[in-house]
Order: C-alpha cells, then sequence, then structure tokens
C-alpha cells in the first residue's frame, strides 16, 4: 500500500513537473493585434488618469497590440477572473499567484524569449510566489513595502520599532499613544502582529509570520487585542488613512509608500522608516493565462513590463518599487535613485511579502492556522474581542 | 342581402387583437410575465441561492466550501463575535430609528398642518434635497465634520464648551477618541442620512388626520396634550411605524457608513462584505446576509399588524 502511495505521487510529481515544460511557449509568431490584462486599479496607464503618466500608448504604437485592461479590487476577484477565462495576462499578488498556479490558471513562462529577464532583480528572479519547482510562471512586475508612517513634528527621530503602534506608551511629545495610531483593517495584519513576535519573543519560535501555529497564533491575536485599545480606527482605504493623519491626530501607522508620498508632496510632516523588526510586503507578478488566445502579444507585453518606462514611471505613480534595479538610475522615465530608497528598495532582505496563510504548511499538514479563521477572528479582535 | 356583423380579419394585428378579445388572460398574461419573471428568477432566485449558501460550510483545513446541508454554519453565527456583530447592528438600528423619529415628529407635524403655500414647498424642498447629493460625499463630509481636528471641535473650543464634548466622548462604550471614531459620530451620521425617510411618511399620515376630529376632541373639552396623546399620536402612529421600516432596514443593511465613520467594529453588512471577498467564507457571509432577512420579516409582520402599510 505505502509503495503504491509513493509509486503514486511520484508519477504525479513527474507529471506536474513536466507537463508545464511542455505547455511552455517556444517560438514567437506574429503579434496578434490584441493582449487583455487583469490588473491592479492604476496599473496599467495610458496617460488618461494623468497626462505623465502613460506606458500603454507606445507599447500599442510599436508592436500592434492593442491593450484592453480588466481592474479587480481583490486577489480573489482576479482569482475567479482568470478561472473564468478569456484574459492573456494578470498582475497577481503574492496570494493569488501561487493559487493561480495550483489551479492550472497560469502556464509556465519561457524566460528565454524575454530579452530583458537578465536585467530583473536578481532578489525576484527565483521568488517563491511565481517559481515553483524551478518553473517560473511569470516575470515581477512590482513590489513595495508596508512601511512605518510617522509624524516628523511627534517623532524628531524615526521611530525604531513597531511598539509605537503595538505596545501602550508615551510618545516623544510626552503624550500617550491611545487613539493616535492606527493599523491595517484587513486579517492580514495579524502578520504583522507575528513579525513584531518574531522578533521580541523569540521562544515563540515563530518562523514566518504567514505560517502560525495555535499558540503563536494566539500570540499575535492577544498583541493585536491589545492593540485595540490604542486605535481609534482602522484603517483600508488609503484615502481616508491620509485624511486621519491630517484632521484625526493621527500620528504613526503602517501604511504603504503611496500614502507617504501624497502626504509629503501636500508638504505635511511625514516621513516613513523600516523599524528594526523589519516589515511585510506585496510583490505582483505578471502571469499568463494557460488559455491565452494571444501569445506573441502576451509576451510582447511582458518583455514591455520589463524594458520600458514602466517599471520607472509606475514605480513613481504607485509609490513601489521597480523589478529591474537598472530603471532607478538609468532615466527611462521619472524614477530617481532618491525615489527608490524612499520606496524601500533598499530593504528588500528586511520584508516578508504576502502569502496566503493554509492549514498546511512547513510546520507540518494542517498545522498552521488557515485564512478563513484569520478573517473571523480579526473581525473579533476589531470588534472588542 | 344581409350584411355580416363581424368583419373579416384585416390582417394579423386584427387577429391578435380578437385573440386578446376572446382570451383576456392571454394578455394579462404576456404583460405580467416579465415583471413576474424578474421578481421571481432575478429577485427571489438570488434570495434562494442565498439561502442554500447559508446552508454550507466551509472546510476547516482548504478553505473550501463544502456542498453540503449542515447548520454548522447558524452555529456559527452564535460564536462571541459574530453574536457581537448582530448584537452591535440591531441596537444601533434601534437607536437610528429612535432619533429619526423623535426629530422628525416636529419637522413632519409642521409641515403637514401649518406650512402652506410657499413655506410647504421650502419643507419639501429642504427634507429632499439631501436626496439628492451622492451618499458618499454626505458621509464623508461628516467625516471631516466630526474630525478630531473638525468643525465640531473647533466649535466646542471657541464657545468655551469643550467640556461637554470630552464628557460625551468619554462615555464608555458609545464615546471614543473623537466624535468620528465613536458611535456616537456613527448615530449621528446614520440619523442624518435617513431622516428623509422617516420624515414623508409621517408627514403623509399627519396629513390624513382630519380636523374636524381636532375640533371635535377639543369641543369636548380636551387640553392640547390630551389631544395629541389620544388622537393625533394613534392616528399618525402607522405613518411613524412605516417610516420606521425605512430607517430601521436601511441602517441594518449598511456597510459604507461603518467603513467610514465609527471605530471600524463590524457591523452586519461590513462582515457579509468582507467574508465574501478575501475570506471567502461564501456560506458565513449569506448567513450573516439572512439574519437582516429574518429580522425584517418579523418586523414587517408586527408593522403589518399595526396598520403602518395603510399609511405609505
Amino acid at each position: 500500500m505505502k509503495t503504491t502511495k509513493l509509486w503514486g505521487t511520484t508519477a504525479l510529481a513527474i507529471l506536474t513537473g513536466i507537463t508545464p515544460a511542455l505547455s511552455q511557449v517556444t517560438a514567437l509568431g506574429e503579434g496578434e493585434g490584441e493582449v487583455s490584462i487583469v490588473a491592479w486599479a492604476g496599473y496599467i496607464e495610458r496617460g488618461e488618469t494623468d497626462k505623465a503618466f502613460d506606458w500603454v500608448t507606445k507599447f500599442e504604437a510599436d508592436t500592434g497590440c492593442k491593450v484592453s485592461v480588466k481592474t479587480a479590487n481583490t486577489s480573489d476577484e482576479m482569482v475567479a477572473l482568470m478561472n473564468e477565462g478569456g484574459f492573456d495576462l494578470v498582475t497577481a499578488s503574492g496570494d493569488a499567484s501561487l493559487r493561480l498556479i495550483a489551479g492550472g490558471r497560469v502556464q509556465p513562462i519561457n524566460t528565454d524569449l524575454i530579452p530583458s529577464w537578465s536585467a530583473v532583480d536578481e532578489r525576484l528572479k527565483n521568488a517563491p510566489w511565481h517559481t515553483v519547482d524551478g518553473v517560473h510562471y511569470g516575470t515581477p512586475y512590482m513590489w513595495g513595502p508596508n512601511v512605518l508612517m510617522y509624524n516628523t513634528e511627534v517623532f524628531k527621530e524615526a521611530p525604531t520599532s513597531w511598539n509605537v503602534v503595538f505596545e501602550k506608551m508615551d510618545l516623544p511629545d510626552g503624550k500617550s499613544n491611545e487613539g493616535r495610531v492606527q493599523a491595517y483593517d484587513g486579517p492580514i495584519h495579524i502578520a504583522d502582529a507575528a513579525q513584531y513576535l518574531m522578533f521580541h519573543k523569540p521562544d515563540l519560535g515563530i518562523t514566518s509570520p504567514y505560517e502560525l501555529n495555535e499558540d503563536q497564533y494566539k500570540a499575535a491575536l492577544d498583541l493585536l487585542r491589545g492593540q485595540r485599545a490604542l486605535v481609534g480606527r482602522y484603517w483600508h482605504d488609503a484615502f481616508i488613512q491620509m485624511d486621519d493623519f491630517k484632521n484625526e491626530g493621527v500620528v504613526a501607522s503602517g501604511s504603504w509608500p503611496f500614502q507617504v508620498n501624497l502626504l509629503k508632496s501636500e508638504g505635511l510632516p511625514i516621513a516613513s522608516t523600516i523599524p528594526q523588526e523589519g516589515a511585510t510586503g506585496w510583490a505582483d507578478t505578471t502571469m499568463m493565462h494557460v488559455d491565452s488566445k494571444h501569445p506573441t502579444c502576451a509576451y510582447k507585453w511582458m518583455e514591455h513590463s520589463l524594458a520600458s518606462n514602466l517599471q520607472s514611471d509606475l514605480a513613481v505613480w504607485f509609490g513601489a518599487n521597480p523589478s529591474v534595479p537598472a530603471a532607478c538610475t538609468d532615466g527611462r522615465g521619472m524614477l530617481t535613485a532618491e525615489g527608490c530608497t524612499a520606496n524601500g528598495m533598499d530593504d528588500f532582505d528586511k520584508i516578508r511579502f504576502w502569502t496566503t496563510p493554509t492549514a498546511n504548511c512547513s510546520q507540518g499538514e494542517g498545522a498552521c492556522v488557515p485564512y478563513y479563521r484569520w478573517v473571523s477572528d480579526y473581525i473579533g479582535v476589531i470588534g472588542g474581542r | 342581402m344581409s350584411r355580416e356583423a363581424i368583419f373579416p380579419a384585416r390582417g394579423p394585428a386584427d387577429r391578435l387583437t380578437a385573440a386578446f378579445w376572446r382570451h383576456p388572460r392571454l394578455l394579462l398574461g404576456l404583460l405580467l410575465t416579465p415583471p413576474l419573471l424578474w421578481l421571481g428568477v432575478v429577485y427571489l432566485g438570488s434570495l434562494a441561492a442565498l439561502l442554500l449558501q447559508s446552508f454550507y460550510s466551509i472546510d476547516e483545513f482548504s478553505g473550501m466550501v463544502v456542498p453540503e446541508f449542515t447548520l454548522k454554519t447558524y452555529a456559527e453565527l452564535l460564536r462571541p463575535s459574530n453574536y457581537d456583530v448582530i448584537l452591535r447592528t440591531l441596537l444601533m438600528s434601534a437607536a437610528v430609528t429612535l432619533g429619526c423619529a423623535v426629530i422628525a415628529f416636529p419637522i413632519a407635524y409642521y409641515a403637514a398642518r401649518f406650512a402652506r403655500g410657499r413655506l410647504k414647498a421650502l419643507f419639501y424642498l429642504g427634507v429632499m434635497l439631501p436626496l439628492w447629493s451622492s451618499y458618499l460625499v454626505k458621509v464623508y463630509a461628516w467625516k471631516l465634520i466630526l474630525a478630531k481636528e473638525g468643525i465640531i471641535t473647533w466649535a466646542a473650543e471657541s464657545t468655551h464648551t469643550s467640556g461637554i464634548l470630552n464628557a460625551i466622548l468619554a462615555l464608555p462604550v458609545i464615546g471614543g477618541n473623537s466624535l468620528s471614531t465613536s458611535y456616537v459620530g456613527m448615530f449621528l451620521v446614520f440619523t442624518y442620512v435617513w431622516l428623509p425617510y422617516m420624515i414623508l411618511p409621517m408627514q403623509a399620515a399627519l396629513e390624513r388626520v382630519p380636523t374636524s376630529m381636532l375640533e371635535a376632541s377639543q369641543d369636548l373639552g380636551a387640553t392640547r396634550a390630551q389631544t395629541f396623546r389620544t388622537v393625533i399620536l394613534p392616528l399618525a402612529l402607522p405613518g411613524v411605524i412605516a417610516g420606521s421600516i425605512f430607517t430601521f432596514s436601511l441602517t441594518m443593511g449598511d456597510y459604507i457608513i461603518p467603513q467610514i465613520v465609527g471605530n471600524s467594529a463590524n457591523f452586519i453588512g461590513m462582515a457579509v462584505y468582507q467574508l465574501q471577498g478575501t475570506a471567502g467564507n461564501i456560506p458565513l457571509a449569506a448567513a450573516f446576509a439572512v439574519v437582516p432577512i429574518l429580522i425584517m420579516l418579523v418586523y414587517l409582520t408586527l408593522a403589518r399588524r399595526a396598520g403602518a402599510f395603510d399609511a405609505l
């Protein structure tokens, strides 16, 4: 029986290992005239929102591939759209990408057909959220950290620890942090708490903030229950958070470089830092649908996404980091080396990228608390339970 | 030569008219089919699908929906954190309804009994005008008004009444760091947004109270307070209940205001939104969605007994 099982799994492993290699595109033909992309809002700009931000028009003129975009608001929407089919590409985040690979909705990428693959950040080339068993399922698109945003009038020096948002304490201006800090209104914030504990309570043995067993999970929730007393309102809309920093007296919170850059540009006393515990972050990948009807245009877009002004201008537009380090300095767009540093380009090693927590993790089958429980428990924490 | 009493049909249109005349139910059926299909398939069908989902459950390990009949998901609603959500929503709906009724009654009373001509038009306009602007704009505007560094705090400081404001915010549970992050603030916004839905049916009911009865009451020696208590209020009550149906159900289903104003604690609408989204826990979302339906069914039955639907 055991041998049968072993043989079965081996055969399955070989099969799943081989099929992708067989199905990947080996040569490019003529452009098919169009390419459709499922993307986050603001990811594919053709100068219609702001004239200065356009990375589509030139691509269409050069390749004859007309780009159509379907924006999605959540990772689940992206997965659902890709399951429906009819699209060529998707800019999937770390929590969607592995689901798409596991579900067989995306195809492996032949990196030989993408000349600019060599320019991709070495740190991203084999990232586990798009590379499975050495097979690449997409090209890195953008990434960014969840930074600690703070008010420079209250913090003359950058806070060195996330404790300003997790523990009750007096801030440098002598007043308590109660009601003056915020936290993200999404269950993934549990990972931020876990990361904080990873640093301060090593005896819990947390190795990844996305893989928590019952005890580690409980400790993270307890930390968050303490945080509830400090937080007036949790944030989930970037613009509401910016408003809260302006009008609600909020002085510190986990945030995105997007808000930091916008508030700074309005002349407000705002800065951001990545404290000693590190930070969580997101990384998106351009992935290709398994039944893509326009493979040549899709490959051309992937090349374009790495080679053109996209990497540079999108990074400025979104407050994110390019997947091609050269985009920081070679002047292909508006991005500068300082901009990259501000968006967290140098902090890659401090960032633990978002992946969906699943029951089966490196601690064993069913050893970890799955994501749907994160959701219901976080609702409880915010509700004061 | 006798002339025919019935003319021969001149074309298909005549035959069609004749068919409708001979079978009156045919026309009725044709006219009613599209709206009934809409009601039956799109409206009730989606509700049925929702109900069905709520009897499924989510697999503990994989997080996948298990399409087998179970009451486990409903049992989950009774977990403290979920039960809190329901209770919180119910209390807020009740408070908002009560608040709306108290504020709306004098307005509706004046508009129905005293305002005439242009003044009456002005009243209608005043009540309806807020409904013409976007709901989101109003809510965001209120967020700014209620903010810690907003106009209310500023006004309280310049009139030296900050003490009152701070006393309200210091109240346990309903208070908070600022009006915009407290239940008090959320109550104010809800009351503002749904007030017109209370005033209009109330006014309609008050207008229907016959003046002759008020005169009779006066002739029989009733004081103004007695007339109000024993004549006006009972006759206008169906209108109040009709209005309360709107304010109660609208508050219970809303998921935007609790996201923008308040302390981020979940309401039923928000919980549904979150559970069906990133969590993919559609059974629990469906079970949550069934709760307001049940509550409203009970509420509507009671309202019908009180004659609220005669006033609509």
